[in-house]
């Protein structure tokens, strides 16, 4: 170590000491944003709030919301930012949330707001459903690229095609409802009917049905574009489709959990969220971002997506969902037998 | 001169002995671990079944609604839901039944509902308990709220709290869950018999024959010990998936479902069922073997009327543990079980998936009463077989009989190479750079960092649970077993003691972590703070393998002289000293096998923790489940060798340090 | 022997033990004198084990008091008792060496080091194995350990010295010359000694007092002479040396009879024709001619009633003496055993088959109850 580097490492600790001391306020914040960007938000944000220390409760969406309602009588997060508004519904419909109009709210791209007069949650960012097709396998087997949800239920994919389980992954639920909302209710469960024969198995993640298509174990995985993406980085053989029905999707979102000890630092935190320069930070990870106009295209990205994304009805999946999976369940997993 | 009528015991009360400062110390410290097993294994199986018991009903008396004319201007009078319900027959006793989700729409309750009507509605809770939602804005008041039709049909009940089978009646009327029993059941049973079929065969050749390498054979059968249950999933995708380097010989069938959960079963459960037969075979008197041979027996007829015989408590034994395994396993079946579910991978989807706390309950308490069942009759059968234990034999020598060694030797390389071939299997995928595309090596797939699943911090937490349970377990489990073994009277005591300390055995690691989480995650807990730390894994693996250790403690204690205890206490020597000075440095071989038991499981376990971990605390098994959870499937078998190699360099380390300190501190056992 | 009227120094009174249903003490009472060693001898089973641990508070009686210095310690722990105790397995700890053995009781006694090393040499001389202090007990030869264990036992100085059949895991030889050491060794310190043991033997030759005790009552206490010459019960006479047991039946007191014959013998408290077992020891059938080198001055002979012509029907070398077979028709199928000195054999020139006439002298001959069921 150089002294150089040695006086800026005491420098770096000092500003850093110098922040904690700074800081008036802590906030527990719960969120479902992959570890590796929980450092660089809270950076962003301490930039223009020094006195504002976040205290990051991290986990899988299903962890996290599960940890919420646990807490429901005694909750311990102050804000939650970056969960799937799904799972924000559930909150919500607990009266766990305190409904809050964040500076500037009107600017975004109102599919990413609450639709109640004083919304309980303002959404970030996106993530969308779509096909991930491994071209070399595809080829290998003779099959045709899908271009719709319709043509998956076509004879030549049987056994080719994976996609979440609904009951265990978020993305295999967003699919389930969306084909609900796309189709109708009996359409749409006539479509997983003959989807079904097509599956060759449901996986509990929503990511893992991609991976498998990149790693060639299965031609189709029916997942999101955004792991596609990644995975096509990655040199996989993957061709990502937008199905031309249209694709379901979620969205992270933020919110103020009711009874917190310290409401103005929660609300300052909120109005960052919305900000142009927050919906910059989660640009770098996600295509499609609240704050209309600014997002840059993600490599790799289908360019149609945006266009794709159905106009998705949230109280519809998050009220019905108990009933969804167990219909779902009642249809497919019952039937689970080895094949 | 013996008088008869002197020999009844004269009324009155018996002497009560005063407690020596020992004796308090000693129950007072049997007091404090056996509290320690009611809080980390009573308490939160309690909570677990009442748990299980927790229903969400709707109930709908508590709903009042009014409807107006088309006018939207007079209002009929209010009418209750369940009163409507009565006219029009609309829902059965059966469909207010609901887990802590759900969610009932009341349109169904009007027939003429259309939400173009200019028709309004009013609706409200009769009582303070009564919670419905309008879109998902929760309304808990008793007021009346007034809705006109297009936003009437997004009004929807909420059910309430209650006590009571339902939970149970839902789970045996939903054939999705329910078959889970039948598909657990099947599984274990086949996989019982495969493995205990081919680990005896393994083990007679080993007993036996006069085959060569016979050590090497044991060290091999015991590798899979050393690795988590998932492993084997993971190098049967390698093998036997779609792209798997030996897919043809399945004939077209998928490894995703039974077939890949017993080949993976009889795997790791290979070394326990191998460990249990060959004792028995060891103990087998070797006088019956001469016996048959002077009396002119086929080696036919001496296989079926000694050596079977000999070895049937630990067959049944065997059977029992390895049953008792696979049905409780929970890596396996969720890496390989693909569409077929079992009941330890449905708690996991009900709780993480769905957050449906009350049904992962109801599963567990299904799934620990076959448990339960298994180890009940396994210990009955073990109780037998100490018994023959304790007979004097003369142990067998096989003779040379080139065919036959040939042969088993042939059957056990077989076996080694299935064994030795998943765990290289599962090395190389993880070296290769993008299997099957890129087959160069590389190291990209221990790059754990970049990938879900808590990276190279989830490994070395791993090792931080695994030496601090096995510093934590160790103390705890061995000054427990000398409590019960060594202590004087307290008979109640103690028999408590021994029974919390049988318990843990019994109880499948999933249905321990889910009840630490309706134990610990209550904030009235006051031990709540453990939660998501360290402290709670811990806690959760040494109670999870607090059985075996314990056993292991108690039968070396027994071998000591049951009269030290007595001189110490002559001398008027502190017990805590003779149990420093004395039991501690003689029992120090089983100490040590205890601890490095602990470490290897702690480095291995997921079912007990997966529901415990937390961002900052997660480890390498869980990592490996997670990351092939999500598609990682390479990362996790590198993952998974980590936790091999470290559990095969820990076992080594074990090996010299026990030497080293054994030949230091044990020099007395030399003549 | 100091039975000089004062208070015992171990008071046992009314002491039962109960396991569940079963009896192993049944009102035991019995009082031990300061520098005494007493046996405890029976049968196993007969609780003289159970007494043991009682005495040292190991296992608690179920009722009764036990005084030890005239201190009440009945319900004491062992702890807080003044004893030291050799087991049968001796029970040294294995992981330390001898000196450290023995060393284990004088640690946290307020012993400077250094007199601790000096005590346990001073042991370790008086046992005789000051050149094995740095063994480990496994090192050596059972009977080694054993002296080891006593010195373990009295390195304290305890005011009571418990044996649990300390000599019973060795062999014939090291075993008598041991009984012999451990009386030396209680002497010389005067201390208290209890001893649980099953060979009478072991007890004849190194108590000052036996307590005999059977299905968990004591028979007798008594010397070693008193036990042997003038047993209590048939019990005592059986289980301690060998002898005749002769069915009877009883005459007036001082008389037994056989069929149709009577003989004098010690006074009894049966009535006429009460059947018993009437007893002699081997070595007190005298043969006739033979008295005067038999019997000292105050014994007196009944040669009118008490003498019997018998046939030698076997005769068996016993190296110091002669055992024989006598029969004769008043007592059935028993036969009498009597032991002949060699010199009296050789001057009364015996022989198997032939006859001669034995004396039962008066005060030899008892009188017992019979048991009912008599084989």
């Amino acid at each position: 170590m150089t002294i150089f580097q040695k006086a800026m490492t005491s420098a770096a600790a000092l500003a850093i000491s110098a922040t904690a001391a700074f800081a008036e306020a802590e906030l527990t914040v719960y969120t479902a944003i992959e570890a590796e960007d929980l450092a660089r938000y809270a950076e962003t944000f301490n930039a223009s709030h020094p006195d504002i220390k976040i205290n990051w409760v991290r986990d899988s969406t299903g962890v996290i919301t599960a940890k919420l309602l646990a807490e429901r009588d005694n909750p311990q997060a102050d804000v939650v930012w970056g969960l799937a508004a799904t799972s924000l519904l559930l909150l919500k419909s607990e009266g766990m949330l305190e409904a809050y109009a964040p500076a500037g709210v009107e600017k975004l791209d109102p599919k990413f707001v609450d639709k109640d007069e004083t919304p309980a949650w303002v959404g970030m960012d996106a993530w969308v459903a779509s096909v991930c097709y491994n071209t070399v396998e595809a080829e290998k087997l003779g099959l045709t690229p899908p271009t719709s949800w319709k043509d998956l239920t076509n004879a030549q994919y049987k056994g080719h095609v994976i996609m979440p389980n609904p009951a265990s992954s978020g993305t295999g639920f967003l699919d389930v409802s969306s084909w609900l909302q796309i189709f109708g209710e009996d359409d749409g469960w006539a479509f997983m009917d003959g989807l079904h024969e097509n599956i060759a198995r449901y996986t509990h993640s929503g990511s893992a049905p991609c991976k498998l298509a990149a790693s060639g174990e299965i031609p189709i995985g029916v997942s999101f574009a955004f792991r596609g993406a990644k995975s096509k980085a990655a040199g996989a053989p993957l061709e990502i489709i937008v199905p031309s029905e249209g694709v379901g999707w979620d969205m992270e979102a933020t919110a103020i959990v009711a009874g917190t000890d310290d409401l103005e630092a929660a609300q300052k935190l909120v109005d960052f969220t919305i900000t142009k320069e927050a919906n910059e930070m989660y640009n770098v990870g996600y295509a499609v971002v609240a704050y209309p106009g600014i997002a840059k295209p993600v490599e790799h990205f289908p360019a149609n997506l945006l266009d794709a994304m159905i106009d998705n009805d949230f109280e519809f999946a998050a009220n019905n969902r108990a009933a969804i999976l167990k219909e779902w369940a009642g249809r497919y997993d019952g039937k689970s037998d080895p094949k | 001169m013996t008088d008869a009528t002197q020999h009844t015991l004269p009324a009155g009360p018996s002497i009560k002995g005063k407690l020596s400062r020992d004796d308090i110390i000693m129950r007072g410290s049997m007091v404090v671990i056996g509290l320690y097993l009611l809080i980390t294994m009573v308490f939160p199986l309690y909570a677990m079944l009442s748990k299980s018991f927790s229903t969400f009903q709707f109930d709908l008396s508590a709903y009042e609604v009014q409807v107006s004319d088309e006018a939207g201007a007079t209002f009929s009078n209010p009418i209750r839901l369940n009163d409507l319900n009565e006219q029009l027959k609309v829902l059965e006793d059966s469909d207010m039944i609901a887990g802590s989700d759900g969610r009932l729409g009341v349109t169904q309750f009007f027939p003429d509902f259309s939400f173009r009507s200019p028709v309004k509605y009013r609706i409200r809770n009769t009582t303070d308990e009564g919670r419905f939602l309008v879109g998902s804005t929760l309304t808990d008041s008793t007021e009346w709220v007034e809705l006109d039709s297009n936003t009437f049909r997004r009004v929807q009940l909420r059910p309430v709290k209650s006590t009571g089978f339902g939970n149970f009646r839902s789970y045996f009327a939903t054939p999705a869950l329910s078959n889970s029993i039948k598909n657990s059941v099947l599984i274990a049973t086949i996989s019982t018999i495969v493995t205990v079929t081919l680990a005896f065969w393994f083990a007679f050749a080993l007993s036996r024959s006069c085959m060569r390498f016979k050590g090497l054979f044991r060290l091999i059968a015991m590798a899979p010990i050393l690795v988590p249950s998932l492993l084997p999933g993971i190098a049967l995708v390698y093998l036997f998936g779609n792209q798997g380097m030996l897919k043809e010989l399945l004939f077209g069938a998928s490894i995703y479902g039974p077939i890949g959960i017993v080949i993976g079963s009889v795997f790791f459960t290979f070394p326990h069922a191998f460990l249990i037969i060959s004792t028995a075979l060891a103990i087998s008197d070797g006088r019956l073997y001469e016996a048959a041979t002077s009396l002119r027996a086929t080696p036919w007829r001496t296989f079926w009327t000694v050596t079977i015989p000999g070895a049937r408590y630990g067959l049944v034994s065997a059977a029992f543990v390895v049953f008792n395994l696979v049905i409780t396993d929970f890596g396996l079946p969720k890496v390989i079980g693909g569409q077929f579910n079992v009941l330890a991978v449905d708690i996991y989807k009900q709780v993480i998936g769905q957050q449906n706390f009350e049904m992962g309950a109801v599963v567990s308490v299904v799934l620990v009463l076959p448990a339960i069942l298994a180890f009940a009759i396994d210990r009955f059968v073990q109780s037998k077989q100490v018994a023959l234990l304790s007979a004097r034999s003369v142990p067998y020598q096989p003779k040379p009989n080139k065919k036959a060694d040939w042969i088993l030797f042939s059957y056990a390389s077989l076996i080694g190479i299935f064994i030795i071939g998943m765990l290289a299997v599962c090395q190389f995928a993880a070296l290769v750079k993008f299997w099957p595309y890129d087959l160069s090596f590389s190291l990209n797939n221990y790059q754990f960092d970049r990938m879900d699943g808590g990276g190279w911090g989830a490994y070395y937490n791993s090792i931080k649970l695994g030496l601090l349970t096995a510093i934590v377990g160790t103390a705890i489990i061995f000054f427990g077993a000398y409590l019960v073994e060594k202590s004087n009277g307290f008979k109640t005591g103690r028999a408590i003691f021994q029974m919390f300390a049988m318990l843990p055995m019994a109880i499948p690691g999933m249905v321990l972590g889910l009840a630490y989480i309706f134990f610990f995650n209550n904030p009235a807990n006051p031990l709540h703070a453990i939660y998501g730390t360290m402290a709670i894994l811990v806690v959760c693996t040494v109670t999870h393998f607090y059985t075996v250790s314990h056993l292991t403690a108690t039968t070396a204690l027994q071998q000591m002289d049951r009269e030290f205890e007595s001189v110490s206490a002559s001398l008027k020597q502190p017990t805590l000293k003779l149990f420093g000075r004395v039991t501690v440095p003689v029992c120090l071989p089983s100490i040590l096998d205890i601890s490095i038991y602990l470490f290897v499981n702690a480095m291995t376990t997921v079912s007990a923790v997966v529901f415990l971990y937390s961002p900052t605390t997660s480890l390498a098994s869980i990592a490996v489940l997670n990351m092939d959870d999500a598609g990682d499937i390479a990362p996790a078998a590198a993952m998974g060798m980590m936790i091999f190699y470290t559990n095969a360099g820990a076992r080594i380390f074990h090996l010299i340090a026990s030497r080293g300190i054994l030949s230091r501190t044990q020099a007395w056992r030399n003549r | 022997m100091p039975l000089d009227g004062s208070e015992p120094y171990l008071k046992i009174e009314n002491l039962w033990k109960a396991f569940g249903k079963f009896l192993a003490l049944k009102d035991v009472s019995l009082d031990i004198h300061e520098g005494e060693l007493i046996c405890f001898l029976g049968p196993s089973g007969c609780g003289k084990t159970t007494l043991l641990r009682a005495i040292a508070g190991l296992d608690l009686q179920t009722k009764g008091s036990v005084h030890q210095g005239g201190k009440d310690v009945s319900s004491l722990p062992p702890s807080e008792r003044d004893f030291g105790i050799v087991f049968q397995s001796y029970a040294l700890f294995p992981n330390l060496t001898i000196e450290k053995n023995v060393a284990f009781g004088l640690e946290n006694t307020g012993r400077s080091k250094v007199e601790i090393t000096d005590r346990v040499s001073e042991l370790l001389a008086m046992v005789g194995l000051a050149d094995q202090s740095k063994k480990y007990p496994a090192q050596l030869s059972g009977g080694q350990q054993q002296r080891i264990a006593l010195a373990r036992a009295i390195a304290t100085n305890p005011g009571l010295l418990l044996l649990d059949e300390p000599l019973s895991a060795l062999d014939a030889k090291v075993r008598v010359y041991l009984r012999h050491e451990i009386k030396e060794l209680q002497r010389k310190l005067g201390v208290t000694t209890v001893m649980v043991t099953h060979d009478q033997e072991e007890a004849l030759a190194m108590a000052d007092r036996i307590v005999v005790m059977k299905d968990g009552v004591i028979e007798q206490v008594g010397t070693p002479t008193e036990i042997y010459s003038t047993p209590k019960t048939l019990f005592v006479a059986d289980f301690i040396g060998e002898m005749n047991q002769i069915p009877a039946t009883a005459g007036p007191s001082g008389a037994v009879s056989f069929g149709n014959g009577t003989m004098k013998s010690l006074p009894h408290d049966f009535t006429d024709g009460h059947p018993i077992i009437a007893a002699i020891r081997p070595e007190d059938v005298i043969p006739h001619g033979d008295e005067a080198h038999v019997l000292g001055s105050d014994d007196v002979v009944e040669t009118e009633e008490n003498a019997l012509e018998v046939v030698v029907d076997e005769m068996e070398f016993l190296g110091s003496f002669w055992r024989c077979r006598l029969q004769h028709k008043r007592f059935g199928e028993s036969e009498l055993i009597a032991d002949f000195s060699i010199n009296a054999v050789r001057r009364l020139s015996l022989a198997e088959g032939g006859t001669m006439t034995v004396e039962l002298p008066k005060n030899r001959l008892m009188a017992f109850e019979r048991p009912e069921a008599v084989e």
